[in-house]
This record gives structure tokens, sequence and C-alpha cells, in this order.
């Protein structure tokens, strides 16, 4: 671009190094200096530039480099500019991935002189992004609880209820079987281009991912599922320190959203209504059972715990009413089922219409259309605010019980926790294990009474427990 | 004209695409063809129809010679003073500036007024982008929330977008067919075929032909979709941009075989709509044809950060349409080692390998005269060629159907520079004055020479190149809108200040570029224009502060106080 600039490829010792990066003094110690793997620095692009943004690499990892290529577009606040590698050698290790951005001189990748140092140069440029406050890392923190968010109300779901540290496991054998009908016995991976770039970015292998795209392609949201399948993973193993809330800066007062809005004044107003809780234990054996084995027509467990809650409903109409003006209430006349979905900044409600009536599939895929209409926020106010009933799912982050609070113009809300494998003694005097999920109804208390509450639970749980009906 | 659009640089000759250009001119004519520059229609949108047109034409041909003996002389008095065949953007421009001139002018059209350009080019295609520019906004997150805006869902109904891009179309087809009628143009509708000197017949298939003489006569039948063989349009799931522009459906994955600017374009549409492009691209690069600077610019804003993916350095030689629950299934061949490299399997492929010259059925060999891969030889004056070598005597060609630049505003310029000739001034066009425009978002503007092309006629001619540049970064206005990202780039003649070339990547750059373009068509130097004010804050000071940063060695020709005859030799700028 404009300018051509020289950039500081200075050699990696800290004595040498140009502006002292925060966070560096543990990266000092790790590193065992050796001079032929050569930083490169964020350049000065400008006198008044403080950081820079990586517009686009120019070489990829492993490609060779000589003295006068250019490498890396740069942002800074003036222009984009090419940045020239001054030294020959390997781009052996990129540090800050494309749209990352790093404080003027810290280092953004590693140049090996030879071939053979492109690990070792690796292998430290991983140890510096764990221990160094360089933004890529930031970026990729900043990005997984999205990812989790996004993809919760979905794929997580299924875990939710099939116990979620166990369900890690069978899930990767699923993902080992991906076959395209036209991949030609899965030696060719048909993706569409964003599920490619998600994946690359997300470091996801295409190989391990199942398409549920058109004929069987890996689309974006796929990419996501096996993202989250990933991360949940890594949540999982106790050594890792929880990562610190990205993107936050602490002590700064940010104005709510229009949808926090919202949600504030609907909390508010909820304070007005008199509410109360029945919990209640169920056994998904049989659930997690038909789960498995109408997946792969693209059931969703969320369509399927919405479905029973729906059967369920139709035989207690009273938990399906609302009571808006204190002096009456309303039975209403189809049991639209909301269910609440993290969206990033918020939450929204995407409603599942006649979920008694519809069947099984029609209701999944309908699931799936909202979800997708959500996370691009086009989904339109029929399609969020005319639930008659609420359930709530904090199951995939191992919540194992929750309360929630009512939504304002509806009679009942459900939190769903995880289901877990739990020792339970049958009443033959045996003891065995059995997956357990507790979920727990809020209600207004003017027009739904505890025991109605109780046998709307009771038949919820008969449903579960022998989920036959469900598939109708 | 009517909006402007396409890139098109070097010769004529070349065939219209950059994905299937004949291999010894593909590295040389980068050419993008396209959809708006269609001079005229007797447009078809399948080859069997206009074959069918030729040979329908051919056999009243005959009756016409049979019973009218004397087609060779020219007559003695004719019926008009000009005939234009195709009532496209060119012949359009042409008809308006006859009656300006007092010709007494008729207009031949088979198809619908308005040609390529209107009803299936740059018209409705400026509708659609005007709808995916919004959405694209409205789906920036980022960039809402950088302007402190809140928009909770940005959605949009299909049919309705497609409605507003047929309604324009409509509106302007009107508007195009009044202004003439106004004017007292003779529309005449049918078929124009040439029976001979200042003699043309016209009719509709089926019905007998009438014949009219004129004195003079210009071609101007426009171009419609080239589709490269082994493809197989089936106007549903295989398409060209006529289909696309109805916007029929939006596939979830759609293969777009050119990533010249109608490929590009419509990139931008369907990527805001919500599909996944994949780019075909014969070329090593993407967006061959532009200035390498602003290509690699464009590729880095409007390529890499959406929902697209490419390949390069491939020909797709076989795409089979949608059929019996498969996708649409292509075929893609290495171009220089003609192996099948891989297969694609996506929901739609828009074909927009650029443009064929519409000049089958036009009777030109009964004045001998050989189209050269359908365009028809011109002079510089668009004075048509016959087989040997002649001049014939007051035929026309422009537009696209002569392929010198295929662009609706430069079929119009040359319209008007015949009608110039024909009236009794010696006229010849500056095609290096000519601007083109891809209105992607942000848009690539365009005129004169790339960097390369100059610095090859520098070197053949023995002259110095500089380059300017400056940012939108930099701009007020730019970033008032939060739309920084952008270029603008100048090449001129450091030592007499000649612009040779501009290329503008950025906010609103098709309407930046006249600027330069009139600076060019009217040999403005740059120690001149640099001292014409512009209103603060707006875009086009990019225009100005570029002008500004050149170091031109010439001094200004205008002084305003101190103006004496001796020769200035200090710089103007350092």
């Amino acid at each position: 671009m404009a300018n051509i600039l020289q950039t500081s490829f200075l050699p990696s010792t800290s004595s040498l190094r140009r502006t002292p990066i925060s966070g560096s003094k543990g990266k000092s110690q790790v590193l065992q200096v050796k001079a032929k793997i050569r930083e490169i620095f964020m350049p000065a692009l400008s006198s008044t530039m403080t950081e820079g943004k990586i517009v686009s690499w120019m070489k990829s990892e492993g490609d060779k480099l000589s003295k006068g290529e250019s490498v890396v577009v740069v942002e800074s606040d003036k222009a984009d500019m090419d940045v020239e590698s001054f030294h020959e050698g390997f781009l052996a290790a990129i540090m800050v991935e494309e749209g990352g951005v790093a404080p003027v001189g810290s280092a953004i990748a590693l140049l090996a002189e030879t071939e053979d140092e492109i690990a070792e140069a690796k292998a430290k440029a991983k140890s510096q992004s764990s221990s160094s406050s360089s933004s890529s890392s930031q970026k990729a923190v900043e990005e997984q609880p999205k990812q989790i968010e996004e993809a919760a109300p979905d794929v997580p779901a299924a875990s939710s209820v099939a116990a979620a540290p166990a369900v890690l496991a069978p899930k990767t054998v699923a993902l080992g079987s991906a076959v395209h009908p036209a991949s030609e016995g899965g030696k060719r991976i048909v993706a569409s281009p964003y599920a490619k770039k998600l994946a690359k970015e997300l470091k996801v292998d295409l190989g391990t991912v199942v398409g549920t795209g058109p004929m069987g392609r890996i689309v974006a949201k796929d990419v996501e599922a096996a993202a989250v399948a990933v991360v949940g993973t890594v949540a999982a193993s106790p050594a890792k320190p929880a990562p610190v809330a990205p993107g936050i800066e602490l002590g700064t007062v940010v104005p709510f959203t229009t949808m926090q809005g919202a949600v504030s004044r609907n909390m508010v107003e909820s304070l007005s209504v008199p509410t109360f809780r029945v919990g209640y234990t169920i056994t998904t054996n049989a659930l997690d059972a038909l789960y498995k084995k109408i997946k792969s027509k693209g059931v969703t467990m969320t369509a399927l715990l919405a479905k029973a809650t729906a059967l369920a409903l139709a035989q207690h109409p009273v938990v399906n009413s609302c009571c808006r003006d204190g002096n009456s209430f309303t039975y209403n006349s189809s049991i639209n089922i909301a269910v609440a979905v993290a969206i990033d900044g918020g939450l929204i409600t995407p409603v599942l219409k006649d979920a008694d009536k519809v069947d099984i599939y029609t209701l999944s895929r309908k699931w799936k259309e909202l979800v997708d209409k959500a996370r691009a926020k086009q989904l339109q106010p029929h399609e969020y605010n005319t639930g008659t009933f609420t359930l709530s799912n904090l199951g995939m982050f191992g919540v194992d019980r929750f309360d929630a609070i009512l939504p304002p113009g509806t009679g009942a809300i459900m939190a769903v926790g995880a289901s877990q494998p739990t020792v339970v003694a049958s009443k033959d005097g045996r003891i065995g294990m059995k997956n357990q999920m507790q979920v727990n109804v809020t209600a207004d208390h003017r027009v739904i009474y505890g025991a109605d509450l109780a046998a709307f639970l009771q038949t919820l749980a008969k449903i579960v427990e022998d989920p036959k009906d469900l598939t109708f | 004209m009517h909006s402007t659009s396409a890139l098109s640089f070097s010769q004529a000759t070349s065939l219209p695409t950059t994905n299937y250009a004949f291999h010894s001119h593909s590295a040389v004519n980068l050419r993008f063809c396209g959809l708006r520059r269609q001079a005229f229609g007797f447009s078809f949108s399948t080859h069997s129809t206009s074959t069918r047109l030729r040979l329908s034409t051919r056999a009243h041909s005959y009756k016409i010679s049979a019973s009218d003996g004397n087609n060779g002389t020219p007559p003695k008095s004719f019926d008009y003073d000009l005939i234009i065949i195709g009532a496209g953007v060119g012949g359009h421009g042409a008809a308006l500036h006859a009656v300006d001139k007092g010709l007494k002018t008729a207009i031949i059209e088979g198809d619908v007024v308005g040609g390529t350009c209107v009803n299936r080019g740059c018209v409705p295609s400026k509708a659609l982008l005007a709808v995916s520019g919004r959405m694209r906004e409205l789906q920036s997150e980022h960039h809402m929330k950088a302007l402190g805006l809140q928009v909770s869902a940005a959605g949009y109904d299909r049919q309705a977008v497609a409605d507003h891009a047929n309604n324009l179309a409509s509106k302007i087809r009107n508007n195009l067919t009044n202004s003439m009628k106004a004017l007292g143009v003779d529309i005449l509708t049918g078929f124009g075929t040439i029976v001979g000197p200042q003699k043309v017949k016209y009719g509709k298939v089926g019905s007998t032909d009438t014949l009219v003489t004129a004195k003079d006569i210009i071609i101007a039948t426009g171009s419609v979709p080239f589709v490269p063989k082994g493809i197989e349009v089936d106007g549903k799931t295989v398409i060209t941009s006529d289909h696309a522009l109805k916007l029929e459906f939006v596939p979830d994955w759609v293969a777009i075989v050119g990533s010249g600017y109608i490929g590009l374009e419509f990139s931008d549409v369907y990527t805001a709509l919500g599909s996944e492009v994949t780019f075909i691209e014969a070329l090593d690069q993407l967006m061959p044809g532009f200035d390498p600077e602003i290509g690699k610019l464009a590729q880095r804003v409007l390529i890499n950060p959406r929902k697209i993916d490419y390949h390069t350095g491939v020909f797709a030689t076989k795409i089979t349409p949608a059929r019996d629950g498969k996708p649409v299934i292509i075929e893609l061949t290495d171009a220089k080692t003609k192996e099948q490299k891989d297969t694609l399997e996506v929901d739609a492929a828009l074909i927009a390998t650029g443009r064929a010259p519409f000049t089958n059925g036009l009777g030109l060999e009964n004045i001998n005269v050989l189209t050269q891969r359908g365009f028809v030889p011109v002079d510089e004056r668009m004075r048509v060629i016959d087989a040997n070598g002649n001049q014939v005597p007051h035929l026309y060609c422009i537009g696209d159907a002569n392929g010198k630049m295929m662009l609706a505003h430069a079929a119009s310029a040359q319209g008007i520079s015949v009608v110039e000739q024909v009236t009794g001034r010696d006229h010849v066009l500056n095609h290096l004055s000519i601007p083109a425009a891809c209105f992607t978002h942000p848009e690539i503007s365009m005129v004169g020479l790339t960097e390369p092309q100059a610095r090859e006629k520098a070197e053949k001619e023995g002259f110095e190149v500089s380059v300017a540049k400056t940012s939108f970064k930099a701009n007020t206005k730019a970033l008032a809108e939060n739309e920084g990202e952008g270029l603008a780039k100048l090449i001129y003649r450091p030592d007499n200040g000649e612009i040779l070339g501009v290329h503008i990547f950025g906010l609103h750059a098709a309407d930046l570029i006249h600027e330069a373009s009139n600076a060019i068509a009217l040999g403005t130097r740059i120690q001149d224009i640099k001292f014409a004010v512009h209103a603060h804050p707006t875009l086009s000071e990019v225009i100005d502060e570029l002008f500004k940063s050149a170091k031109v060695k010439a001094p200004a020709s205008t002084s305003t106080s101190t103006s004496t005859s001796s020769p200035v030799t200090e710089p103007v700028s350092a």
C-alpha cells in the first residue's frame, strides 16, 4: 500500500527489545533466546500510532521469505501499509492473526532462519501467546464464550440432558463418521465458503465435522457446534484457570442496549406477580435413547423437551394460562413454547408455536430456523413474544438446578438443569445408575396453584420417562 | 447516461471474458464486460433464439433481393437522415443528439427500448445493490455501534426487492421511450437488417418487412451474456446476469464464474442477502483488469472478510444444473495443465464470464463486412471497415457491437461522436477519458491507464511516470460516515502534469471519478486543477488532496496576478 516500510526485526533478546511489553516478564523467562529466531514486531507507521491492526498476512506459516518481500499488511490510524521483511528466513509462526490488534513494538510473528527451526519457533510462539498480553490471545478468549452462548440453544441442549461431561466422548465418535453423500467416501470435504473460513478461524478440522446442510454439506453452524464441543472439553478440565471476562473494561459505566433495557423493564415488572416454585427430578434414560435414535433425522433435544412440555400442558391447560389484570385469567388457545436463548449482548425467547400439534421433525426444523434467525438478529416480533410457557435450560453449563423469573404475561416458566448420571435406589432395594435431570417451575400463584404444578410435573415426568408419544 | 458501469480496458478485439478469454489474449486484455454497457438490444437471453432470428431474417432478405434487384446501388433520396439499429443507451444517446442537430432520425428496436443496460444490466443491478448496501450497513453491528445506533433485526422480502429492480427498469425504460417520442424520433419496431448501402429493412419475425433508406446508418445492437461451452444454462440454478437480476431465488451457496465487475457486484448482492459465494476465476488473480493495487485492496475489503472463497487459475469446464435431487455440479480444470482439479457442488452458478456482441442477422454479408468473433470492425471514428479493409461509406457501429469499450456511457459517447461527424464536425472520442465503475460497497472506479499500463507506455515513449495516493482514512466526511476504508490513486507525468489514470476505491468512488475523467477529456493539467476549490467537508476532497499531493515540475498555466511573458521556471510544488 501507500508506503513500504521496513519492520524492525530484532533478535529477540530482551535487552534489545524496543518497547517493554506488559506481561512480558513471564515471557522472557520462558524463552530460551536464540538469535536465529527473530521476532517480527508491530512497526510504528506514524508518529501518533500506538497500536496497529493486522489487515492481512501475505505469507503463511512455513513460507520462505526473501529480504525486502512484503509479509504483512498493517492498518494504522492513517492508512494501510505493507511491511517488508528485513531478513531472509521462514515465517515460522504467526502470533497475531488477521484482524488482531497489537501494540507498537510487540511481536506479531516469528521468523526462523532455517526450516529446521520452524518447529522450535512455533513452540516458542505458543508459550509466548499464552503468557503475553498479545491481543491475539485476548481475541481468542473473547470469542470462545460467545461461541458457547450462540450455539448453546441448539447443540449443547443435548449435552444438558445426556450429562454434560459424558456427552463429549460419544460426540467425537459421531464426528468421526462424517460422510458426505458425494464426498467419495469421505475423501473429499464439501463445506460452504463461510464454514471453511470459520473452521480456519476456530481451528476446527473439517475432516471431523458432520455436515447437516443441504446434501450433507458442512455449513457454518456445524463448525460452530464442533468448536463448542472442543471448547467444552477444555472448559471441563479443572486445571485450566477460568478465562477472564473478555473485552470488558473494568470500572466503566455502560448504558443499556435496547435489549437490555427491555429485559430490565420486564424483570422489574415481574416483581408485581406473586410467584412460587415447584421442583421435580425426572429420569431421562428413555429420552436420551430416543434422542440418539432420531438425532440423525435432525431432531434436537430442545425440540424434544419443548414437545414433551407441550404435551403435558395440553393435559393441564391451567398451567398454560395467564393473568394480565389481576381480576381474570385466560386459558390460552394454543400452546406456544418460548425457549430462552442467550445471544450476544442479551437474551431472546424464540417461540415454537403449537408445539403440542406440530410433529417433532417439523418442530426441530422450525427450531433450527428460529435459532439461525436469532443469531442473525432477524427474528420478527411474533417469533419471540407470543410464548405462553417458557423453557430455560442451563444444563449445558453443568448447572444441575436453578430458578427462573416469570416473564410478564405468562403463567409459568420451567428451569431445566443438566441431566447427570445419578446413583439411585430403586423400590426393589437395588442401587443403580440413572440419568436424571431436575426441573423447577416458577408460576403465578394467582392462577396456578401448587397442586396444578405438581400434577403437571408428574405428567411431564411420565412423558419424558416413556417418550413414545413424542414421535407420533 | 443512466448509470455508468463496467471496467473495460484494452483493445477492442479480445473476447469479452475474464474467465474464458482466449489464452493468447487473456493475460493482456483484461476486460470486464458486462451487463450494463450494452448499447441496445436485439438481445435475446438465449442463443437459440438469436439463431432462429438470424435464419428467419436471412430468408426474408432472399425474398427482398428477388423482388428488388438493385440493392447494390444507393437510393437517390432518403426516408431519413439517420437510422439507428438498436434502441439501447448507445442508440438513445445518438438519437437525442441527432435531433438536436436537426437530423430526421429513426431508431429500430426488435426487443424493448433501453437494451441491456436499462432492462438487464446497469439499471436493475443498481436497484439490487442499493438494497445490498443498506442490508450490509444494518447487519454490521460494529458499524452501527460506532455510530451509536441500535437496530434489532434487519430482514428482507425477496419478492419486494426483485420488484424494486423491475419497477426501476420499467420506469427508466418509459423515460427513455418518452424522451425519444417527445423529440420526434420515429421508433420502428422489428429487427433491423442492412440490405445494401444506406438501406435497411425491418420487421417482426413472421411478418413482412419494410424497407427504409437513410443517408447514414448506425449499428448499435449491443451484446448478450457470453456462456462458455460446457456450461448448461437452465435459467434456474445455472444462470446469467439476465436471470440473476430477476432475483427469483437467493441460493444458500452460489458459485460465480468470473470475478470481473459483474461477478463482483453480484457477490456484493448475494452475500448481503445471506448467500455464501465461491468465485471461479481463470486467471491467477481475482479481479484481473483492475489496477493491481486497487485489486489487492478490494480483495481485502470485498472478498476476504465476507462469506466468499475462490478458486483461481481454473476453468469451469462443465457445469450441470441441479436436477434429480442433485446439486449444481461444477468441474474445475487447471488453466495451465488442463487437468481436472476439483469438483464443486453448489446450489446455483452464475455465469459472469463477460458478454458477446449481438450482431447475428444484421445482414453485414450484404455489404461485405466480416465480423471478428462477432464484433463489427470499426476505425477510430466508428466507421465500419469491410472485408477488404476499406471504409463502408455512411455506415457506423457503436457500443458493445464494436467491442471498443463495452460500457453503456461509452456507447452513448460514441453515438454522439458519430452524429458530430455526419453533421460536418470531425470528432474523435478519447476512450481514455471514459470512466468506469463497479458498484460494490464500497465502490471502485477508474479512468485512463492502470499503473502497469502507464509504465509500459512510459517506457515505450520515454517519459517519466509518478504515482500519488490519498487515503479515505484522512477524509473528514468519510470518517463522519464511518467509512474510512479506501484509496485514491493518481498516475501522472511529473514533467508536464498530464493525468494518465485515476483509480478510486472507497465510499462513492463512482461519483468521485468524474473530476478526473473531465480533466482528462478537457486536457486539464494537474498544476492547474490543483487550484480548484472543493467544498469542505466532502468526499471530493479526497481527489483534491490527490491532485495537491502530486509533484509536477511544470508551472501552472494561469496565474492570478503576476502573469508575465517570461517563462516561469520554478516548480509549482517541490
